[in-house]
Parts: structure tokens; C-alpha cells; sequence
């Protein structure tokens, strides 16, 4: 057409776009290995200076510890993922720790897996309101979770009065799974690494996972495109409920003793988990491996800070300070991201 | 939609706070005769005043397009300034001063993260939530301060002089700054710059609106505030403890949705937060009255929240449908290819 | 060969009598004014709405759409002027959300994905990587993404509305190869655009509508612009007796070697009082920016800014207010108008300050202003307090104009005045601009639109690619002068191009340029548009 800007458009092609795809693609790969990159500069320094934190003994404690949150983190994965929140984690998991784990000492010789059943079965049902709450009542999943965990935690408190569940109530085979070891690992790390990386993998290829992605990144394109959202919500929910339900029970089978203040507060830290291991906050992008390592990384930081003979109350602050931290590196990324990504597509046309 | 659907739809939200109201009047009065007490009334200002005064810049926070989660750390953070300076023989009114101080930085560190670097407040106040709270854990340790003047603890105990028995300073504080920060938001310019920035922030910027400074401001003042309350929390309680307040921000939230304050920005009003305070405090006093494990009172508080946000969307849903009444041609019908494909889509 | 015939009638009072018939491998118009019922007739195919009445035949076969998805799998795209697509996923994951390839256990197959884009990508003639995401594609990138979509859905009609609003001239000429491509290969396209001359570029068949009926539907051979709009706006608009322009005063706006980089370079230039100067070039040049820059909503790097003698501090809206500057910017949706609040409100908007007394606004102040303002400029509205989201497009603009009218500014800077605006309301608007240049105010107006620059400026400057490169009096110009210095080129017989052919910002090449979209334009010989006589 135009001779002046013939010279423009019969700029050299280079494969238009890889460019941006080798970008975009290194952006990634920094902020995921930068969790791990400070997890290995967290552990190297404290190791340096306590050798006492590498035995295999904290290894081992760290790991199991983290087993909990990283189930949790796992769920809200999902729903942040999709552009919701669930607040209501932490009182799932405490209701469901009670009623699963007093079934020991209401029903005696009651099979484990039956127990583990129950708290998986809690956890759906909660899962399960809150999703039609949010997809058939179409209330924002802020408002409603943070009504449930009001309700659910009420519930829990009415339920458990002043009882609570002592360890010697339970069978010595539920408490021994946390302490059960594979080549000095924990099984149950593992277990949790193998469900972490399923719900990963099933995010990434799956149509109905990636389509989670989509409803986060615009929710008003996935409209148009005809995905049903609706459906997909309710489905993050209820899995999100019951792993709560089952990271319940595994935190019973953990601690051993159980009253109504289980799990208080949980919600927040592993928003903060999710958030610090690369899972936006308004969703469309991260992934599930990501938010594991996030809640690895602040199991570590509790860790190292009581095997320093630092006071556990820097904990909160610190874990405080890396979200901030994580949060803003994210936008500063994203920024430069974007710019560079317009100015590649601009060249390319 | 024509003006009067409108305001009806306007008005059935309040009314639903109204409606509240007056049934836990009603609930209260038949479970226990001491509720319309003046004593009572002052037991209700002692149990809420705090978290009613923190739902004031709360509410202004929303409704500019934002959150912040940060206040009960605040509140615990300026708890335990209070305490440690106590302890140290700091004069009082210095350690006002620098708790003041504080409580405006605080907030000021929220705002510029949300302003100046563009992070989202959800994020941001999870955030500062635990930093704060943390450094209150820091300073203060594990222990607790528990010897404040009498002067002082009275200010949270006391009723307010020659107003009877019923009023607590707190509550006196809320009605007031209730009363300023009511005038402010509907009826100053300021105010209709909040509304006009969480309905769309950059039309109020192609305005002249000055949106990072407001936020910020915004963010500071609560900041302020919920540092005052932290000293009159204290106070009352005569205890300086890292874990003063923990948790409160949720319930603060809460009665602010339950007002109708929408969780997305530019709606809402001061009077309906005020009625939701009301009716929360109305509420918890009730099951008190009643020996309601208080603990579990958390659950009612759920199931209004809940019950207000789906009444309010049945009400707009049928307002909606309404609107679809034909209009005469020749009016200002809504311009069908200004509607973008989202609006009235049929369920 | 395929008949996609519907006939519409009578869905929710938009739409009293819609008839379209599109047959595969032609490009079919629809043309209208705001209002007309373009759009609704576009949703009823596209399955968002239900018609009351009438009947949707594809194939002959009569079918009810119940939803976006059924359409779809009737074979119907819809491409909207703003994609949506998700920022997050990658283009081939935006074409084939929901329906992408699997391999074996259900899983998602990305390499076939990814050669099925860039097949299809191939066919179209467009270089796209599918691997890249989407975020940062531009409005034009992300609509070949759309069609890309499209025809991956073997959409058999393609429907595209308003698709060149926001592209520069290179993107709208890839567009229409695009929709050539896929005419050829047997789809039908519905193309519903503003600008005629794109219409008489690309199109074989045209439909009007007007006030919710179809007036016109015939092939475009033998018709003229003029044809189309009097079918449009039903009666010939009169010749309007040109405006008398004011006498420039005193300068108001002085921009000094303003700078921002990569973006604009060097800019200087005068507003005085009584004058209106246009700034055109093509969409991208950069003076939506410039102007931003000097009202202080975007920052500038070098360079200064003053009105009346007195600087403007850069970055501050509020200072270019005090000043006596107001800014009516391009987007009156998202940057215009608050559209949750009510048209009371929005007009008050900017003036809230002068609307108080001891810190409070006082109402009735605020109700006189916006009743006296809406009255002025003729705005229709139900009631002040209903949300301006209900009004129509031009009304819209009214009130956004009104906006910073009631402020009284010295200078006036307007983006894209009359953009997505009917006919008649886009005379009103140009009236008024004239009115407020014989009142001694100074208006900077950015335009795309060549007639409108010519009929309403005293001097046109032209922008390209970041930098001013001419300036004409409204005596000296002419379409085609001003589009040579927006692209750069020395003039019409440039060597290198076929001779009797002009550049043209908008519109294929070899087309003869006698159409335009303003219906003042008579035909004179020799293809030279004849400017406004002074």
C-alpha cells in the first residue's frame, strides 16, 4: 500500500511472537525458581550458622509439618486460580479434625480409612455450599467464605462445647502416620507431593482445569466462550472443602489433640503461601507446584527461626514481610512484562 | 430503570438492615426484660464500641474500590506500643502522640504500596496484617501490661458524665465520628470523589480526582483510627497483649457488607453501616442474654451476612426484571449497541 | 452454496422489522445509525437474545439459537469490537478453549493445538506465534486471534462489528485481505461499520436500518454514499450554510518542545482564543498521548507547557483544571463518564468544588448546573437522576461535554468528539464547537475522521509517528494533503504507487475516493474533496 510504511511491514520475520513466547516463558521460570532459590539461600544460611537443622530428624519435622499446608495450599489453588477466595479453609479443617478424629473414641476399632471417609466427607459438603453459594447465588466468594468460616467455625464450637480430643483416644496407628518413613522421607511428604503434583498436572492438562484458568483470567470472555462457569466454580469448591476436610484429619493424626480452635487463622497463611509461590492474586496464572513450595518456604522460615533461638514471634512478621515482598516483585514483573510484550507484538505485525 | 424503581430498590436494602433492627429489638426484649435497659445499653457499647468506630473508614475504604485487613493489627500494634512505653515510664501523653503517629504511618504503608506501586489491597493488607501484628509480638513478647492509671482505664469502663448510665466513651466516639464521617462522604466534594473512584477509577481521574492521594489519606486515616481504638481497647481492658483484637478485621468487614456496602466499591452509606452496628451489637447482646455460647454467636453473625447479600440480589433481580417493561419509542432508550454483551442477558 | 437467511421482528421495541439474508462468499454490510438496531439484530444471531417474533433460517432450516453456544455450534461467529480474550493463556489456547485437542486419557494435546493455530494462522496470511500469550497483543492481534477462532469453529457466517474503530491503516488492510480470505474460502460476512468508504471498499451487498426496520438491502453496485445515508438518517441533511469561524485572539495553550519518549518527540504549537486546531494523523501517532500529557494525566519528559503565561505543572490534572483547561478524552465509557452514577452527578463531576459552600455541596446548585447544561446541549434524558449508562451514545458525549462546559475553560482539548456517534448528534456536536470558538474559548481537537478536521478547524496540525510534520490553514488544505503528511508520503503521484490511486488512512487501495461519511461532500471531478467554503 503506502510506500512510507512499506518499509515496516517488510521487516525481516523472524518467527513473529517468539520473542514474546521466549520471554514470557523466562519471566516464569524466574519467579517459580525464585521460591526455591530463596528456600536454598534460607536453608544454606541457617544451616551455616545451626548444622543442627539439616539432622534428619528437622528435615523430617518440616516436611510433615508442611503436609497440612500444603493440601490447603493445593486447594485454594484451585479457587484463586478462577478469581475467588476461600476463607472458610481454616474452620473446615478444624470442624473436620474433631468430628473425624472423636469417631475413635465413639466407635472403637473403627477402620482408619473409614475415619479419614468421614473428615473427606465434611470437607465436601462444605466445599459444596459454598460453591452454589457462589455460583448459583452469584455472591462474591469473599463475602460467602468469610460468612462460612463464621458459620462453620460457630457449628464447630457448638459441637465440640468445652470436649476436646486427646491423643490417648486415638489408635496408635493413626498416630504413627506422620512419623512413618520411607528411606528417612516421610511417606506422608511424598503422599502429599504425589497429590500436589496430580492436582498440578490435572490444572495444566486437562480442558476443565485450564478452563479455570480462563474464568480467572476474564471472566467475562469465559462467559462468551460459552464455559460453565458456574459448574467449574462449584467443582473447585468442593475440592478445595474436601481437602480441607482430608488435611483435617491429617492434622488430628498430627497434633493429637483436638479442641474447638483448630485450624483458627489458617486462611490468611495460606492465602499468603499461595500468593508468595506465584499464584496471582486476581487469578489466570500460577500453578498448584508453586503454592506447595510457597508453604514449604514459611514452614522452613518457622523452622529456622526456632532452631536460631530467634523467637517464634518474628515469624508473623517476617511471613508478613515475604508476602509484601513476593506481591510486589510479581507487579514489577508483570509491568516490564507487559511493556516489552506490546512492544514485541508492535514489531511483529 | 425509572427513578422511583430505583429508589424503592435503594430503599429495600436499608430496609433490610431496618427489618433487622427491629427484629432483634423484638427477639431481645422477649428474652430478657433487661434489654432495653440503660445498662444494657451501656454493656453493648463496652462489647462492640471499638469495632463499631473501626466500620467508619472502613466503610469509606470499600467504597473507594479497596480493602483493609490490616486494622485489628493496627489496633494490636498501637496495644502494645502502649504497653511497652507504659512500661518504660514514657509520659502519656507522649506515647499518644507517637501511637498517633504510628497509626498514621501504618496506613500510610499501606496506601503507597496500593497508590504508588499499584498492588491490589487484598493482597497488601494480608500482608500487613501479619507484619504488624508481628512487630507487636516483637515488642511486646509474651508478656502483658496490666497497670494503667486509673484515669485512663476509666475512659474505657466508664460512662461518658451526665448522659446517665447509658453511654460508653466509646460508643460516644463512634456516634460522633459517625456523625463527621457521614457528613463527609455524602456531602462534601471529597466524599463524592470516594463513590466516584470505586465506581470507576479512571473516569475520576479524567476528572481531575486526585485518586492516589485520596486512597492514601483514606488508608491513613484508618490507620489513625484503629490506633486510637487500640489505646481505648486497652483501656478497657486494662491489658496490653500481643493478641489484642486478633481477628476483629473479619468481623469489621462483615458488618460492613452487611450494610450493603458493596465489596466491589461506589455504594453504600454511613446511616446503613450504622444500623448494621446496631443490629450486630443488638445481636451479640441478644444471645448473650440468652446464655448463647458466645463463642458460637460467630454463626448468626454468618448467616446475616449471608442472608443480607442474597437478599439484596433477589431484590436487584426482580428490580431487573421490571425494567424490562417496553418503553415508548422516542425516549432515551438505553442505546442497545452501547450495552455491552454482558448486561441483561437473560438467566 | 449456503443461505443464511433471518428475518427478526420485534425483540424488546430495539427492533421492529429486521430482515438480513447473507449468503456464503460475500461480504454483506450493515450499516445504521446508533439506535437503528444493528446491534440487537447482531445478538439475535449471535444467540444472546431471542426474537419475539420472525424467524432464523439457516440453510433453510428454521433454528432457535438459545445462547452464545448454540450459535457457535450453528456455525455463527460473532467477532466484537473489543476481543475478549484471556490475557493469561496463549493464543492457541484462546482459539480453542474448551475444545482443545486431547490425546490419550483426556489430556490435552499442545502440539497438535499449537499446528492447528498456526495452520490456520497460514491460511489467513497472518504471522502469529500461538505459543506466545496474549497478553500485550494489540486490538488488531487480538482480532485475527478472534477470526482465527472463528474459523477454527468452521463458522460458516462470520459477523464483525465496528472491527477497524480502533486499527491504523496498515492493521485495517491486513483486515480486509483477512476477510477476503475468508470470503473466498465460502463464509459469509456480516460487516457493520460507521465508515463508508471502508463499506464501498470491502463489501458486495448492504443492508440500512433505521429506527429498528430495514430500509435498504441490495447489492452495492450503482449506489453512492449519498444513497446510504439518506437512507440511514431518512432525508437528505441539508446543506448546512457554512459556519463562520471566530477571530483567533490572544494565545491560550502554548506547548513547548514537549517530549515523551518513544512516544512523541519535539511537539510544539499554539491554541489561541476563538481558534479550533485540529491534530490529525493516523490512529498510533500519538496525540491522544500528547494531549493526555497536557491535561497531566500521563507524565512528559521534556518540554513545557503553558496557558495564559502561566506554567503547568506536568502530572497534575488538577493543575491544567485550575488553569482553565478541560478534557474531553476518547473513551467515554471508561474515562468520560462514571456510569453507575447519575447524569446529575457525572455533570457535576468536575465542577465540585465551585459547587460548595462551607465544605458541603450544596444540591440545588448541583441540579441547576446539570439541568441548565443538559438543556444547553439538548442532552435527552428521563430523569437527572437515572444512571447515564441508559442514555444513548450521543447523549452520552453530550454529557461529558457538558461536563467541562460547566467549568467555563479557556481551552477545550477534545479526543475523538464524535466517535460512535449518529449523524445528526455529530452536527450538533460540531455546531457547538464552533459556538464555543466564537466565544473566545480555544479548542485543540483530536480527530481520525478527515471531513470532520476540515469542516470544523481554523488549522490542522498533523501528527506521524510521534512528531508534528505539517501544518495547514483551513484555506490550504485538503484531504488529501493532510494524509500524505499522516503518512509520510510527498503527495498524490508519488512514484512507487499506481498512478490515479491516493493514500488513504482508511479504505483498500484502487479505490476511487469519491464516498465519504458525512453527507455534505458533493462529487466534483477529479476526486478532490472540496473543503467547506470559507
Amino acid at each position: 500500500m503506502s510506500t512510507a510504511l512499506v518499509s515496516r511491514s517488510e521487516r525481516p520475520p523472524a518467527p513473529a511472537g517468539t520473542g514474546a513466547r521466549k520471554l514470557t516463558e523466562r519471566a516464569f521460570r524466574i519467579r517459580e525458581s525464585g521460591i526455591i532459590v530463596v528456600l536454598l539461600v534460607f536453608v544454606a544460611i541457617t544451616a551455616s550458622i545451626q548444622p543442627r537443622f539439616l539432622d534428619i530428624t528437622n528435615i523430617q519435622f518440616i516436611l510433615v509439618n508442611t503436609t497440612v499446608f500444603a493440601l490447603l495450599a493445593l486447594g485454594e489453588t484451585m479457587v484463586v486460580i478462577s478469581r475467588n477466595y476461600d476463607l472458610s479453609m481454616g474452620s473446615v479443617l478444624g470442624l473436620s479434625a474433631y468430628l473425624s478424629a472423636s469417631q475413635f473414641g465413639q466407635h472403637h476399632g473403627i477402620p482408619i480409612v473409614v475415619v479419614f471417609l468421614i473428615g473427606l466427607g465434611i470437607g465436601l459438603a462444605c466445599g459444596a455450599a459454598n460453591g452454589i453459594m457462589v455460583s448459583a447465588g452469584r455472591v462474591p466468594s469473599l463475602v460467602v467464605t468469610l460468612a462460612t468460616l463464621y458459620i462453620i467455625r460457630g457449628i464447630d464450637i457448638l459441637i465440640v462445647g468445652g470436649n476436646e480430643v486427646v491423643a490417648s483416644s486415638l489408635p496408635a496407628a493413626f498416630l504413627n502416620i506422620p512419623k512413618a518413613t520411607v528411606l528417612g522421607i516421610p511417606v506422608l511428604a511424598i503422599a502429599i507431593a504425589v497429590v500436589v503434583a496430580v492436582g498440578a498436572y490435572y490444572l495444566r492438562s486437562f480442558r476443565s482445569g485450564r478452563e479455570l484458568y480462563a474464568i480467572g483470567s476474564n471472566p467475562e470472555a469465559a462467559r462468551l466462550a460459552g464455559i460453565p462457569i458456574g459448574r467449574r466454580v462449584l467443582v473447585a469448591f468442593v475440592c478445595s472443602g474436601a481437602i480441607a476436610g482430608v488435611a483435617g484429619v491429617l492434622w488430628a493424626a498430627q497434633y493429637g489433640t483436638v479442641d474447638s480452635t483448630a485450624g483458627t487463622g489458617y486462611e490468611l497463611q495460606v492465602i499468603s503461601a499461595v500468593v508468595v509461590g506465584g499464584v496471582a492474586i486476581f487469578g489466570g496464572s500460577g500453578s498448584a507446584v508453586g503454592a506447595a513450595l510457597g508453604a514449604l518456604l514459611l514452614n522452613t522460615i518457622s523452622s529456622a527461626l526456632y532452631v536460631l533461638g530467634i523467637s517464634p514471634f518474628w515469624d508473623q512478621a517476617i511471613w508478613g514481610f515475604l508476602l509484601l515482598l513476593a506481591i510486589t516483585i510479581d507487579r514489577l514483573i508483570s509491568v516490564r512484562l507487559t511493556a516489552a510484550l506490546r512492544v514485541r507484538g508492535a514489531r511483529h505485525e | 430503570m425509572s427513578e422511583r424503581l430505583r429508589w424503592a430498590a435503594r430503599w429495600e436494602s436499608g430496609l433490610a438492615v431496618v427489618v433487622v433492627v427491629v427484629i432483634i429489638a423484638v427477639v431481645g426484649v422477649s428474652v430478657s426484660s433487661q434489654f432495653f435497659t440503660s445498662n444494657n445499653f451501656f454493656n453493648m457499647g463496652l462489647s462492640n464500641g471499638e469495632i463499631a468506630i473501626m466500620t467508619l473508614p472502613m466503610t469509606l475504604i470499600v467504597i473507594s474500590g479497596e480493602i483493609d485487613l490490616s486494622v485489628a493489627s493496627i489496633l494490636g500494634l498501637s496495644s502494645a506500643l502502649l504497653g511497652v512505653l507504659w512500661a518504660r515510664h514514657w509520659p502519656m501523653i507522649g506515647i499518644f502522640a507517637l501511637i498517633a503517629v504510628v497509626g498514621l504511618a501504618a496506613g500510610a504503608v499501606n496506601g503507597l504500596l496500593v497508590t504508588r506501586v499499584g498492588l491490589p489491597s487484598l493482597a497488601v493488607t494480608i500482608g500487613t496484617l501479619a507484619l504488624y501484628r508481628g512487630i507487636a509480638t516483637i515488642l511486646l513478647g509474651p508478656s502483658t501490661v496490666t497497670n494503667f492509671p486509673t484515669t485512663y482505664t476509666n475512659l474505657g469502663v466508664n460512662a461518658v458524665p451526665f448522659t446517665g448510665d447509658a453511654i460508653t466513651y466509646s460508643t460516644a466516639l463512634f456516634l460522633v465520628l459517625a456523625l463527621v464521617f457521614g457528613v463527609v462522604l455524602h456531602a462534601t466534594p471529597f466524599g463524592r470523589s470516594i463513590y466516584a473512584m470505586g465506581a470507576s477509577q479512571e473516569a475520576a481521574q479524567f476528572s481531575g480526582i486526585r485518586v492516589k492521594r485520596i486512597k492514601t489519606i483514606l488508608f491513613m486515616v484508618s490507620g489513625l483510627v484503629c490506633a486510637l481504638v487500640g489505646v481505648l481497647w486497652t483501656f478497657r481492658l486494662d491489658t496490653a497483649v500481643q493478641n489484642n483484637g486478633l481477628g476483629l478485621e473479619l468481623a469489621v468487614v462483615a458488618i460492613v457488607l452487611f450494610a450493603g456496602v458493596s465489596i466491589f466499591g461506589g455504594k453504600g452509606s454511613i446511616l446503613g453501616v450504622v444500623l448494621a452496628v446496631l443490629a450486630f451489637a443488638g445481636l451479640q447482646n441478644a444471645l448473650l442474654l440468652t446464655n448463647f455460647n458466645q463463642e458460637a454467636a460467630g454463626i448468626v453473625t454468618g448467616a446475616l451476612l449471608l442472608l443480607s447479600v442474597f437478599g439484596r440480589n433477589l431484590a436487584s433481580l426482580s428490580a431487573g426484571l421490571r425494567k424490562r417493561i417496553p418503553t415508548r419509542p422516542g425516549r432515551s432508550v438505553a442505546d442497545p449497541s452501547q450495552v455491552t454483551p454482558t448486561a441483561t442477558t437473560p438467566p | 452454496m449456503l443461505r443464511h437467511a433471518a428475518k427478526a421482528f420485534g425483540a424488546v421495541q430495539a427492533l421492529l422489522d429486521g430482515s438480513i439474508e447473507l449468503n456464503s462468499g460475500e461480504v454483506h454490510a450493515l450499516v445504521g445509525e446508533n439506535g437503528a438496531g444493528k446491534s440487537t439484530l447482531v445478538k439475535i444471531l449471535a444467540g444472546v437474545y431471542q426474537p419475539d417474533a420472525g424467524a432464523l433460517l439457516v440453510d433453510g432450516k428454521e433454528v432457535t439459537l438459545h445462547g452464545p453456544a448454540m450459535a457457535r455450534a450453528t456455525g455463527i461467529a460473532v467477532i466484537y469490537q473489543e476481543p475478549a480474550l484471556f490475557p493469561d493463556l496463549t493464543v492457541a489456547e484462546n482459539m480453542f478453549i474448551g475444545r482443545q485437542p486431547l490425546k490419550a486419557g483426556r489430556r490435552i494435546d499442545r502440539r497438535t493445538m499449537r499446528a492447528e493455530a498456526a495452520a490456520i494462522f497460514a491460511r489467513l496470511g497472518v504471522q502469529l506465534d500461538p505459543a506466545r500469550i496474549a497478553r500485550g497483543l494489540s486490538i488488531a492481534d487480538q482480532q485475527v486471534v478472534e477470526i482465527g477462532k472463528a474459523i477454527s469453529l468452521e463458522a460458516r457466517v462470520i459477523v464483525m462489528d465496528e472491527p477497524t474503530a480502533a486499527l491504523s491503516a496498515d492493521e485495517v488492510d491486513r483486515l480486509f485481505d483477512v476477510v477476503r480470505a475468508l470470503s473466498a474460502s465460502g463464509a459469509a460476512v456480516l460487516f457493520i461499520s460507521h465508515r463508508l468508504e471502508e463499506v464501498f471498499a470491502l463489501c458486495q451487498q448492504v443492508t440500512v436500518m433505521r429506527d429498528g426496520r430495514q430500509v435498504l438491502s441490495r447489492r452495492l453496485d450503482g449506489l453512492v454514499a449519498r444513497d446510504l445515508i439518506r437512507a440511514m438518517v431518512g432525508r437528505d441533511l441539508a446543506e448546512r450554510p457554512a459556519e463562520a469561524h471566530g477571530t483567533p485572539g490572544e494565545p491560550l495553550l502554548n506547548v513547548e518542545r514537549l517530549t515523551r519518549e518513544g512516544i512523541f518527540t519535539d511537539i510544539s504549537f499554539t491554541v489561541r482564543a476563538g481558534e479550533i486546531v485540529a491534530l490529525a494523523g493516523l490512529v498510533g501517532s500519538g496525540r491522544s498521548e500528547v494531549a493526555r500529557a497536557i491535561f497531566g494525566i500521563d507524565l512528559y519528559d521534556a518540554g513545557a507547557v503553558t496557558v495564559r503565561r502561566q506554567g503547568l505543572r506536568r502530572g497534575s490534572p488538577t493543575g491544567a483544571m485550575a488553569a482553565g483547561v478541560g478534557f474531553v478524552p476518547e473513551d467515554r465509557r471508561q474515562q468520560g463518564l462514571v456510569m453507575d452514577m447519575s447524569v446529575q452527578q457525572n455533570i457535576a463531576l468536575a465542577s465540585l468544588q465551585r459547587l460548595r459552600r462551607a465544605g458541603l455541596i450544596r444540591a440545588a446548585a448541583e441540579r441547576a448546573l446539570a439541568t441548565d447544561w443538559a438543556a444547553r446541549l439538548k442532552i435527552k434524558y428521563g430523569r437527572l437522576k437515572d444512571p447515564v449508562s441508559m442514555l444513548s451514545g450521543g447523549n452520552q458525549q453530550k454529557a461529558v461535554l457538558a461536563k467541562w462546559l460547566g467549568r467555563k475553560p479557556a481551552v477545550l482539548i477534545v479526543d475523538e468528539p464524535t466517535r460512535g456517534i449518529d449523524v445528526a448528534t455529530k452536527a450538533e456536536v460540531h455546531h457547538l464547537l464552533l459556538q464555543l470558538a466564537r466565544d473566545g474559548v480555544g479548542v485543540l481537537m483530536i480527530s481520525s475522521e478527515l471531513p470532520e478536521v476540515l469542516r470544523v478547524s481554523d488549522r490542522i496540525l498533523v501528527m506521524r509517528e510521534g512528531r508534528l510534520t505539517a501544518e495547514f490553514a483551513h484555506a490550504d488544505a485538503s484531504e488529501e494533503e493532510i494524509l500524505s503528511a499522516a503518512t509520510g508520503q510527498a503527495g498524490p503521484g508519488t512514484p512507487g504507487l499506481p498512478p490515479g490511486q491516493l493514500p488513504s488512512d482508511r479504505g483498500a487501495p484502487g479505490q476511487a475516493r469519491r464516498v465519504r461519511d458525512v453527507p455534505e461532500q458533493q462529487e466534483r471531478p477529479g476526486g478532490r474533496a472540496a473543503p467547506e467554503a470559507s
